[in-house]
């Protein structure tokens, strides 16, 4: 494998793309994704997403917060050629839900809220409590992992150029913000 | 932010190598080894050491309580003395004045300041007690999977060095090109593929 630093900058890209394509994924293909994830009831776009337009020279940065945001910005940033860096998302499984935020550039949870457990008062309570918590973290990194698996094999896929990237182009390009 | 927090960040690590014997004892004596040692009453400005999730200023490893299930449950500690500079500066000017009275020169040289000044320094770690951070790990091992509960780059640093020190394993940090490599599906041609890859433009381009 390749030196970490140097794959760390080289691949800055491919989890920009990837949280770009989850953006339209999750807007144009809600089946695909509960196939991906079959217990998975909704994904949905949380409160805050990033993007990044990087050129020759500098980054510019769109940040879109709050619960009411809209989208146009984003959607605006997306046609100038911006990849989303970082956006929050909202897993829905049974009644239950999940909020977590994630970067390209690592793909790492973070800000994730699970369902509520148990209390812990005793030393006893711990060990039942870490087998469920670990379970709930369990299924955001479960999910991310397999959200990216997808992406990855239609990225190395021929069809990414033919089909998938034109299809997105097109939701770029004609979506209303 | 911790593995028990209402909010938590995870930072991903693949563990790679093996280990000789049973890893429930190896990760035991690798615990009990490089645990975190008091260091309110030494010189020292830094310690780095593993401690217990629900004990976290009373380590203790015998009990195993750190093995759950089918994952290992511990935390990094780290603790640091911060000596303001202005504390530092003080107690430097009083020396440097006690040390010329003491020679009956109105000079220091360059390695007699050199010499107070970490004299100072030994001095005031002594009196000053550190502050201690402690970062959860979640250690999956049927997945050679590991969490660390913070996105610090300075923690996952120490994690990484205490680690291979411990255990005599290392930790592969994961992230887009990291998960694709170690994909259990990705083929040598798929490989090549990956490694060959460039960005795609995502805006239409005017007139396509």
């Amino acid at each position: 494998m390749m030196d970490i630093a140097y794959a760390l900058k080289r691949f800055d890209f491919l989890g920009k793309e990837f949280l770009t394509w989850l953006w339209y994924a999750v807007e144009n293909q809600p089946d695909t994704l509960r196939r991906i994830d079959p217990e998975m009831a909704a994904l949905e776009i949380g409160n805050r997403l990033v993007l990044h337009n990087k050129n020759q020279q500098s980054t510019e940065t769109v940040t879109i917060r709050g619960d009411s945001a809209g989208m146009e910005e984003g959607i605006l940033a997306l046609r100038k050629g911006a990849l989303v860096a970082e956006m929050s998302l909202i897993y829905r499984s049974g009644n239950e839900s999940w909020h977590f935020s994630i970067k390209g550039e690592t793909l790492d949870p973070s800000s994730v809220k699970t369902p509520k457990t148990g209390r812990v008062e005793t030393s006893e309570d711990i060990e039942g409590a870490a087998i469920e918590k670990y379970h709930l973290y369990r299924r955001v990194t479960d999910l991310v992992q397999s959200l990216f698996s997808h992406f990855l094999e239609q990225r190395l896929d021929p069809r990414w150029q033919s089909a998938v990237l034109p299809a997105i182009q097109v939701w770029i390009s004609t979506k209303e913000g | 932010m911790g593995f028990f927090s209402s909010s938590a960040a995870i930072s991903r690590y693949r563990v790679e190598g093996q280990t000789d014997g049973s890893l429930l004892e190896t990760v035991r004596e690798g615990l009990k080894r490089y645990a975190i040692r008091d260091i309110d009453q030494q010189a020292e400005e830094r310690a780095i050491g593993w401690t217990c999730v629900d004990r976290p200023y009373a380590p203790s490893f015998e009990d195993g309580n750190f093995a759950i299930a089918d994952f290992f449950l511990f935390a990094l500690r780290i603790d640091k003395k911060t000596i303001p500079a202005k504390v530092i500066q003080k107690h430097l000017a009083e020396a440097s004045v006690k040390r010329k009275a003491e020679t009956g020169r109105d000079f220091l040289s360059r390695s007699e300041k050199k010499m107070l000044k970490e004299h100072v320094l030994n001095v005031l770690a002594l009196r000053i007690p550190a502050a201690p951070s402690v970062h959860d790990i979640l250690w999956a091992y049927p997945e050679n999977e590991l969490w660390l509960f913070s996105t610090q780059k300075a923690v996952g640093e120490a994690l990484e060095s205490l680690f291979a020190k411990s255990f005599n394993l290392s930790l592969v940090r994961l992230f887009p090109y990291t998960m694709a490599a170690f994909h259990p599906g990705l083929t040598d041609a798929r490989r090549d593929l990956l490694n060959k890859l460039t960005p795609s433009s995502f805006a239409k381009r005017d007139g396509s």
